[in-house]
């Protein structure tokens, strides 16, 4: 696959602010705009990843980001991937740039977040596995953050002090970015005298809901060199794909797993063949990763990412944790950003803001939280029903 | 004034106080299952397969647990008047080799359980109103009800 250029970023920082999502979506579009020195009335497309927590403009979140920078004509698509949003709306942009439809393009989400545990649309729907979850069971996000877990207890002998290490590990990271919500370091007491949400993940390890938006001004190399950037930071791979037939994994938001009765037993996971198929695209393989940036929606959930993206064998990711390896300063740090541990989840924008933090390691603008030397980065993620989303850049 | 038992949401469960089911899809040449039936489809090799409704096993080993400390938000329904947290089991089924979601019945805490252990499908109460109380499946541990905890 044929890489294009990341010219600029920008992000709003994450927090709970109460405003509208606009609001965070233009100032990212307008710092990533200003950092690719790339004038608003120069794209040609814009990709917005949608909000389905902010109403109607939530839905068309490219024109409504356009409408707010001013119509100038270009082209538009909104996308809807739910966490998976903002790397469907980068592959979008891809496509576009690569199809020679456009030559440069600007990618962008925000959302503002209401407080406590996600709900799902109102209404009654019998047939909607979101719906009948939280009804017959009461099973949150949490409760399937929890029940992984439980599972790395019982099969791998994890504890909860490393549960606990990771989110110390990224609030350690935290601490030195500016976009990050929460820029306290935390300590194992802490996290262990923070009320139990689903046993055995307290408060202080399950990601928050934030407020917050990112963006991306994306182009051809062509178009890059043409404006003198010779040496730019590179979208080499981008998975998007689903979930292949049967995962073992029982994923939100369903109340059952698929069945291997029919096919013999687990083998590959979902989230396994996300990384998979961003490293074949990439042609890049793990070892060749400097950092990642992984979707911590709980701190023991960081740990399955460590063995999806294939740092380590199944069941060895505390390992790694315990050996430091994944803290910055180590061999292969994972969220220098400080993760979700450190931001609280934005929906539409996080995808993308794990591209930013990608971005700034690769150009060693990072400060205190840059990873030496970084070459080549991963993000991953995954969409509630089963969206894929990891991007591999490189530089 | 006799409230009416119903389920909380139809199709999905038999009622039958001794031996409940859940009501789940198989794919007639494939021999995939799916629960709810509804959402059959995701093995690609049933495009154009007939899906039978079939009933479950009502037994299997427990893949996971965990609790939910705080109440969720709607549609969740608290039953009485004040919210008690509860216990979430993930069960894998002995013929199906699939994964089902339930409650836990109440007396039951963490500490009872451990994965591998095997568990059974009760019928038991989710929430009333006035005139009814909707049912739900639960999970117990096998021999739960015979041993005269339930």
């Amino acid at each position: 696959m044929d890489d294009i250029a990341i010219l600029g970023v920008g992000m709003h920082p994450w927090g709970k602010w109460g405003r509208n999502f606009v609001e965070y979506g233009v100032a990212a579009a307008r710092d990533a705009l200003a950092d690719a020195e790339v004038g608003w009335d120069e794209i040609q497309f814009v990709s917005g990843a949608n909000s389905v927590r902010c109403g109607y403009p939530g839905y068309v979140s490219a024109s409504t980001f356009a409408n707010a920078l001013g119509f100038t004509g270009c082209q538009l698509a909104s996308s809807y991937a739910a966490c998976a949003s903002g790397a469907t709306a980068l592959s979008i942009a891809r496509a576009q740039i690569l199809s020679g439809v456009c030559d440069v393009a600007l990618v962008v989400g925000a959302e503002s977040t209401p407080k406590g545990f996600f709900a799902p649309n109102a209404g009654e729907r019998h047939e909607d596995p979101d719906w009948l979850r939280f009804h017959l069971v009461g099973a949150t996000n949490p409760t399937y953050f929890a029940l992984y877990a439980r599972r790395r207890m019982e099969l791998y002998g994890d504890t909860s002090e490393d549960f606990a290490a990771v989110k110390v590990k990224n609030s350690r990271h935290g601490v030195f970015n500016p976009n990050a919500r929460y820029t306290k370091e935390y300590d194992a007491d802490d996290i262990a005298n923070s009320p139990m949400v689903a046993d055995p993940l307290r408060l202080l390890e399950i990601c928050a809901t934030s407020d917050g938006g990112a963006a991306l001004v994306v182009s051809s190399l062509e178009w890059a060199a043409s404006r003198g950037v010779d040496n730019p930071v590179r979208v080499s791979g981008i998975s998007t794909v689903s979930p292949t037939y049967p995962n073992s994994v029982i994923e939100l938001p369903y109340l059952a797993s698929d069945s291997w009765a029919a096919v013999g037993d687990e083998t590959m996971t979902f989230k396994d063949n996300i990384a998979a198929r961003a490293y074949e695209e990439a042609s890049v393989s793990p070892e060749d990763l400097d950092f990642a940036e992984v979707y911590d929606l709980s701190s023991a959930y960081e740990l399955d990412w460590y063995e999806h993206i294939g740092l380590c064998e199944r069941g060895d990711a505390a390992k790694l944790l315990r050996a430091g390896d994944t803290a910055l300063g180590g061999r292969i740090p994972v969220n220098p950003s400080g993760g979700l541990g450190a931001f609280g989840e934005a929906v539409p924008a996080q995808a993308i803001a794990q591209v930013c933090e990608m971005v700034w390691q690769l150009r060693g603008e990072a400060g205190r939280r840059q990873v030496e030397d970084a070459k080549v980065g991963l993000s991953i993620n995954h969409g509630m029903f089963g969206h894929g989303s990891s991007v591999i850049c490189t530089r | 004034m006799t409230r009416t038992s119903v389920a909380a949401v139809e199709g999905l469960f038999t009622l039958d106080p001794d031996e409940p089911r859940l009501i789940g899809g198989r794919a007639r040449s494939r021999g995939s299952y799916f629960f709810p039936k509804s959402l059959a489809g995701s093995d690609p090799a049933c495009l154009g397969d007939e899906i039978d409704e079939v009933l479950l096993s009502r037994t299997g080993r427990l893949w996971s647990f965990t609790t939910g400390e705080y109440a969720p938000p709607a549609p969740y329904v608290i039953p009485g008047d004040e919210f008690e947290p509860y216990v979430v089991a993930a069960v894998r089924l002995a013929e199906e080799n699939l994964v089902v979601l339930g409650q836990v019945v109440s007396g039951i805490s963490v500490d009872d359980l451990s994965v591998g252990m095997e568990m059974e499908l009760v019928i038991d109460l989710l929430y009333s109103d006035d005139d009814h109380d909707y049912l739900v499946w639960k999970w117990a541990p096998a021999g739960y009800q015979e041993n005269g905890d339930g």
